[in-house]
């Protein structure tokens, strides 16, 4: 391991002395697995097929140290309204990876229903939990994954029993507040989630990452959901850290039969994100829908990469990424569908589509279809444009001004992927956060 | 005088499209300008909602001011509108959307209040009536899917709402069975006024028996070559460009001669 890949575990003696004593045998056991993943792979290169576009020396050249609890950090409810949107659920709140109590609302559940924080699950449901978080870390996991892995203590949990149904979104909010946190200088948290679905259940679950200052951060975060028979997840990702901060995130689903998955993911934030989404469809009869829309500007990178295994027969994907680049910024996406040996009648389409507004904006588009099956029906389509000059002109002509004619086009360009959010106030929320985006060009003029 | 155009030129890559041409139109008046394909008629039409593909030399004033010098936005504040020979589709964004952006972004510029969405909705209804257009258009995107027809009928449902001043029809009439000619060329008359003209551009003369002009003009070359009555429209209809296009090409008519 080379001495740059270092600065970001110098940080794990101290995280361990922190923690001595806490951790239960097994735990302390999974996480120096961990620890020796990191240390054996490394961390990626460009050498990586999965990090080919992603660069990663900037986040190994900053030293990074660990975050800590501090329950002094205090946000009233108005503002994290303002940062991640008022949903009307219950809402859980972590500032720098460490679930608040004061600051995240529970409401009322139904009978049976866990919402609370991955530490007081490890605390109060102990070994039950090693082979659940052990699920995503297996050969393909990569050094980010590992080391989440080694380092997670916090987090949100949420089990929905059998047959049980959640109208209102469960919201999870992950603040970065560096500017207050221990210790001074940039930090690195690691929240790890888990959404278990019981057969039959049906739950809606926001993800919002936001930064509360300009500063240099990591976000290192893993997300884990598990559908049982016939169980529905509906789950959303906004990730709006500041335009200092790196984010790194992986969420990781288990489709049983019949289950139904989509996730909607909206990547505005960070100077450097990549998330990754990778679902593994287990039983026949399940269908995953992966939508995603990136918005990189100034010198924003914005990696997606997914897969998607069709390891089951008759299960169905369907899958569409928008990216809108500006500026000197970047958008990825790697989209892989892998199509197993007996996953027959396999139905699969997958559309990336990249709008360009500026010269130096740049789109970079790879779909991956693998099929070693027969009788499936696989669709694909890329492309990556620029706003069609035509329209603008005959848009001038109708007296809209050239950077209003621009912004109106883009938002129709983005006006789908707004659609797709099912839950009102996020849609608002979300509208709200890229029209501020499409306005800070110029003169504002967007869709309502 | 509303538009005075003089020895206009026009060029794309070197190649002369328009080649020096000449024409006034007064408030009230209706032009027609006829000629054979690839004259120069769109050229002209682009020209003057300012196309910037072209290199353009010449001078056209518009109430007196330089046209030239406004961007295409500031000329339709202006009240100058082209019914496009071929409207842009605009998948994603609505029809009623669009129009009303167009219309208070124009009314804001003159300083006057935006609409409301009720107002609007209101104004756009009766204007619909004139293009006989029902209400499904409206929340469909702009252009997307339409029928040859139904492009040009939202060009004059475009022009009813936003009232300009001078009013250029680019082939409106093209493609258009009797039906759907009667219904734009009634859309148009509701619209003719004092204080409005009209520069009506068609292939045919058949048009112009439902909008009768004040003026006709031929143009072949990237010229107006003769001017004349409504009458030179029916003399056209029957003998074809055929002269027009020899004479230009020997050069046997000037400019200044054909335009008075
Ligand atoms: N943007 C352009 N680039 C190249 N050629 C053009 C362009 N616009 C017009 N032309 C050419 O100029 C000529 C006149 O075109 P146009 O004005 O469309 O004629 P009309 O409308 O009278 O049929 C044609 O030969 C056409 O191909
Ligand atoms: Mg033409």
């Amino acid at each position: 391991m080379s001495r740059r890949e270092n600065t970001l575990l110098q940080g794990l003696s101290r995280l361990e002395s922190r923690r001595n004593g806490h951790d239960p045998v097994w735990l302390k056991a999974f996480r120096h697995t961990a620890l020796q993943r990191v240390s054996e792979r490394g961390f990626p290169t460009a050498k990586d097929e999965a990090w080919k576009y992603t660069q990663i020396g900037r986040i190994l050249d900053v030293a990074f140290e660990p975050a800590e609890a501090d329950a002094s950090l205090r946000l009233s409810s108005a503002a994290i309204d303002q940062l991640a949107g008022d949903l009307g659920g219950a809402r859980l709140v972590f500032i720098n990876g460490y679930f608040s109590p004061q600051c995240s609302s529970l409401k009322k559940l139904p009978e049976g229903v866990k919402v609370k924080s991955l530490a007081s699950a490890l605390a109060e449901e102990g070994e039950s939990l090693e082979a659940l978080l052990s699920r995503p870390f297996g050969e393909q996991t990569h050094a980010f994954t590992a080391l989440n892995a080694a380092c997670a203590e916090d987090g949100a949990f949420v089990q929905i029993p059998a047959n049980t149904v959640i109208e209102e979104p469960i919201h999870l909010v992950f603040l970065s507040d560096p500017g207050a946190a221990f210790p001074a200088g940039p930090v690195v948290s690691h929240p790890r989630s888990l959404v278990l679905a019981g057969p039959g259940s049906r739950v809606t679950i926001v993800e919002t990452y936001a930064g509360i200052l300009d500063e240099v951060y990591l976000t290192n975060a893993v997300t884990e959901v598990i559908l049982e028979e016939g169980a529905a997840v509906e789950h959303y990702k906004i990730q709006n850290e500041t335009e200092t901060a790196f984010h790194i995130a992986l969420l990781d689903v288990r489709q049983e039969r019949d289950t139904q998955f989509a996730t909607h993911s909206v990547a505005l934030g960070s100077l450097l994100a990549r998330h990754e989404v990778t679902v593994g469809l287990h039983g026949p009869g399940a269908k995953a829908t992966l939508n995603g829309l990136y918005m990189p500007q100034n010198e924003q990178h914005l990696d997606n990469p997914t897969t998607i295994d069709h390891i089951a027969p008759e299960c169905i994907s369907r899958e569409l990424y928008k990216g809108v680049v500006d500026g000197r910024g970047r958008g990825v996406f790697d989209g892989r569908v892998i199509v197993r040996p007996g996953a027959m009648k396999t139905d699969s389409s997958q559309t990336n589509k990249n709008l360009l507004l500026s010269e130096s904006a740049r789109a970079n588009t790879r779909p991956q279809l693998e099929i070693f099956a027969d009788d499936v029906k696989c669709a694909h389509g890329a492309t990556v444009g620029q706003l069609n000059e035509e329209v603008v002109f005959y848009l001038r002509t109708r007296g809209i001004s050239q950077i209003a004619a621009r912004n109106l086009l883009t938002y129709a360009f983005v006006g789908e992927m707004l659609e797709l959010i099912r839950v009102q106030p996020l849609r608002s929320h979300v509208e709200k956060l890229v029209a501020l985006r499409l306005s800070a060009g110029g003169v504002g003029m967007v869709a309502a | 005088m509303m538009l005075q155009i003089r020895n206009l030129h026009a060029s794309v890559g070197g190649m002369e499209i328009l080649r020096g041409l000449d024409l006034d139109v007064r408030a009230g008046e209706v032009h027609a300008i006829m000629g054979p394909n690839g004259s120069g008629k769109s050229t002209l039409a682009q020209v003057l909602v300012g196309r910037e593909t072209y290199d353009v030399t010449g001078e056209v004033l518009y109430e007196g001011r330089n046209l030239l010098a406004m961007s295409p936005e500031q000329r339709a504040v202006e009240g100058v509108f082209l019914a496009f020979q071929y409207p842009v589709e605009i998948p994603g964004v609505g029809n009623l959307y669009f129009i009303r952006t167009a219309l208070n972004m124009m009314r804001k510029q003159r300083g006057l209040d935006e609409l409301d969405a009720m107002d609007f909705l209101a104004l756009a209804k009766e204007r619909m009536k004139f293009v006989e257009m029902d209400q499904s258009f409206m929340n469909r995107s702009v252009n997307t899917g339409f029928s040859g027809g139904e492009t040009k009928r939202n060009e004059i449902l475009q022009m009813a709402v936003l009232e300009p001043k001078l009013a250029i029809l680019d082939e409106t009439d093209s493609g258009l069975d009797i039906d759907a000619l009667r219904i734009v060329a009634n859309g148009v008359n509701a619209l003719r006024s004092k204080e409005r003209a009209l520069l009506v551009i068609t292939h045919y003369q058949r048009l112009l028996n439902y909008i009768v002009p004040d003026r006709v003009h031929v143009m072949a070359n990237g010229r107006i070559v003769r001017s004349g009555d409504k009458h030179l429209a029916l003399e056209l209809e029957k003998n074809g460009y055929a002269d027009f296009e020899q004479d230009t090409a020997g050069g046997a008519r000037s400019a200044a001669g054909v335009t008075s």
